[in-house]
């Protein structure tokens, strides 16, 4: 933006200033816990000691930031190529029935065989819910932020009708499908230090948190150490330049999108074959939205994207050991802690820059203007 | 003549539906054109219900519900604002935002205040806007065609329902034959042009958002207070984006606006009515593909496919003043 923003180090600009952007989130959230009779303090310690304080506390903390840092990751790659990819709750969805297509019917198959099946299933469905935007953004200049929007509706609506009517089994009146057969399971963290023979406290954390964390890796490979990442970056910050250095802006939005949709379906992993073992309604459960809050929290680098999903997964399972020791609270507060959190971080990230930027260059800033 | 009839409860029941989406359709107008984008119209129509639903509990007037609601809704609506035009914030992000406050806050609130899990009160049919039977509606029924639209069409819808239909030329009429509505197009399209005739830009857009706020209260204020009789979680379902929808769909202009509203409106109407019920050749058409028709069609427009959707010019861009 405007001028400031170049006086400032490194550090201010990607530690300083989100970091009070997310005090005052706090603040305002301490506020709302005031209002519903609830100490603002004692409620951070019940908060903290639920998502560290005891293993199976930290397993879920783990379980939730992996969901986020596929939701991150995936807003910022598109975020990237100057692409706003408000859909990876859709993609999510789609990329479900693709990790459920494999599962149910090659359960039989050894899970080595397995688990790469279910990562290129949920990768290819959540890639090709987002061709759809992608392409009619890249051919026909349909704004991608209502064309994905859109099109989480629509994957709602399907995700439905195939629960309902076509993938749950006979006779049952639950709209899911049949528990994955034991070797389309993806392996618990505690099993597999189990067999280690290393005892550490049970949850749902499983293999794909690993897999996250290989995902952010190659995001942050892909797009500062190939060209292909450039030529994204170049894209997203001067797309006329692109097209003028002879990049095909058209072909890089798809890829962008495609990749973007690709890494939302990876939630299914975690939550579909890593936890519940079946494709069952509204799992994505609102963490492909968060991913935006993630993704601009983590200034849209895959390292600020893994420690601001671990602070989300901390507000995902502190928020819920709250809400089990404080019945006041309910789970819904994390919902508003996450809103503020996507309203200071996101969207009133600007308003502390300038009076930040006044005090670290103040009389050589305040000298030129004058 | 009992099709006839048919047809007419469904036309009664679409415009039930159609009016919380005409009244957060004409909202997103105002701010949209103002160049100010709002995918929070979900999240505003939410406070609004629930502010509607919580007053009209306390007060037992519907009146003050209303008010309730405009203002809760006005208020949020001046933080997209704020966060968009004062801060030049990213307005898609400020929309999200919204919507997940406003998603938790009415459930937490109304959950801290009732204890009703998440719900308000039942409201008892004087704190409600109530439906308006109409002189000789019932003696008018059996009359063929005049009767049916006179009893079961414009007879019979609350009061909140007439105000939304005013709002369509209400809303053309400000827009196209006013000064402010002249600048409000103005500021969507080309905000530096406005600046240089001396008109303030910011002060413009608060203006368009506020419109848009007080109609977001009016569609909340409808959910709860008078199509159903208290507040439930998250009971926009949705609406807020179908309402976005039929703002694109209309291309963003009042009259096609009511038509886009009532079309929505129409489809769920009979997507209800034809739940279960089997068609000759087609079969029984899954309700779920009915509700995506909405959203499948918008997407189509916007390919061009059925027209061609140009948003205003300046949408979704923060103006900076030149230096």
């Amino acid at each position: 933006m405007s001028g400031p923003s170049r006086e400032l180090p490194r550090w201010v600009d990607i530690g300083l200033i989100p970091l009070i952007n997310l005090l005052a989130a706090f603040l305002v959230t301490g506020i709302v816990f005031l209002a519903i009779g609830e100490s603002p303090v004692g409620s951070v310690a019940i908060m903290l000691n639920g998502a560290f304080g005891y293993g199976s506390g930290l397993g879920y903390t783990l379980f939730y930031t992996t969901n986020f840092i596929f939701t991150g990751l995936a807003f910022a790659v598109a975020f990237h190529a100057g692409l706003f990819n408000i859909g990876a709750e859709g993609q999510a969805y789609l990329g479900g029935l693709g990790v459920a297509l494999v599962c149910l019917p090659l359960g039989f198959l050894p899970m080595v065989v397995i688990i790469p099946l279910a990562i290129l299933g949920a990768a290819l469905f959540g890639a090709g819910w987002a061709f759809i935007p992608a392409y009619l953004q890249a051919k026909r200049g349909s704004h991608v932020v209502i064309t994905t929007i859109m099109f989480n509706f629509i994957a709602s609506a399907l995700m439905i009708y195939l629960l309902v009517n076509v993938m749950s089994p006979k006779g049952s009146m639950n709209p899911e499908t049949r528990t994955f057969d034991p070797n389309a399971h993806l392996p618990l963290i505690h099993d597999v230090f189990a067999g280690l023979g290393i005892e550490i406290a049970s949850s749902p954390l499983n293999l794909s948190f690993v897999w996250a964390l290989v995902c952010a890796v190659a995001v942050w490979l892909l797009l500062w150490h190939t060209t292909l990442g450039y030529q994204l970056r170049v894209l997203g910050a001067n797309p006329a330049a692109a097209a003028y250095a002879g990049m095909k802006p058209q072909r890089l939005i798809i890829i962008a999108m495609l990749i973007s949709g690709a890494l939302s379906g990876f939630l299914a992993l975690n939550e579909i074959m890593g936890a519940q073992n079946r494709l069952l309604l509204e799992f994505t459960a609102g963490y492909g939205f968060v991913g935006i809050a993630v993704a601009l929290m983590g200034r849209s680098h895959p390292f600020g994207i893994v420690l601001s999903a671990l602070l989300f997964g901390v507000l995902y399972q502190g928020g819920a050991d709250l809400s089990f020791e404080r019945p006041s609270v309910t789970r819904d507060m994390i919902v508003v802690i996450q809103g503020l959190v996507i309203l200071f971080a996101g969207a009133l990230e600007h308003m502390f820059r300038p009076h930040i930027a006044r005090l670290f260059s103040g009389s050589r800033l305040k000298a030129k203007e004058a | 003549m009992e099709w006839l009839d048919l047809i007419a409860q469904i036309s009664g029941s679409a415009i039930r539906f159609s009016v919380p989406l005409l009244f957060a359709c004409l909202a997103g107008l105002y701010s949209e054109r103002s160049g100010v984008f709002d995918i929070g119209l979900e999240g505003k129509m939410l406070v609004g219900a629930f502010a509607a639903g919580t007053v009209a509990a306390l007060t037992g007037s519907a009146w003050l519900g209303l008010l309730a609601a405009i203002l809760a809704s006005v208020f949020f609506a001046l933080l997209h604002g704020f966060a968009s035009i004062t801060h030049r914030g990213n307005q898609i992000v400020s929309g999200v935002a919204i919507n997940f406050i406003a998603a938790g806050l009415t459930a937490q609130l109304g959950e801290t205040w009732f204890d009703l899990g998440g719900q308000t009160p039942q409201l008892p049919n004087d704190a409600r806007f109530m439906v308006i039977a109409w002189p000789y509606a019932e003696t008018l029924r059996g009359v063929p065609v005049i009767g049916q639209i006179y009893s079961q069409i414009l007879s019979g819808q609350n009061i909140l329902v007439y105000f939304a239909f005013l709002a369509v030329p209400l809303t053309w009429w400000l827009l196209y034959r006013t000064r402010f509505g002249l600048r409000l197009r103005a500021v969507g399209e080309n905000p530096a042009a406005v600046d240089t005739a001396g008109i303030s830009v910011p002060a413009m857009r608060y203006a368009a958002v506020t419109c848009c706020g007080v109609l977001c209260g009016f569609a909340g204020a409808y959910l709860s207070i008078a199509q159903s009789a208290g507040f439930i979680e998250h009971m926009t379902a949705g609406k807020g984006f179908i309402a976005l929808a039929a703002l694109i769909f209309a291309k963003w202009r009042p009259v096609p606006a009511m038509w886009a509203c009532l079309l929505f409106g129409v489809l769920e109407a009979v997507a209800i009515r034809l739940q279960g019920v089997p068609i000759t050749g087609i079969g029984i058409v899954p309700v779920q593909l009915m509700q995506a028709v909405p959203y499948i069609l918008t997407v189509v427009l916007l390919a061009g496919f059925i027209g061609r959707a140009v948003a205003p010019k300046a949408g979704g861009v923060p103006y900076v003043k030149e230096k």
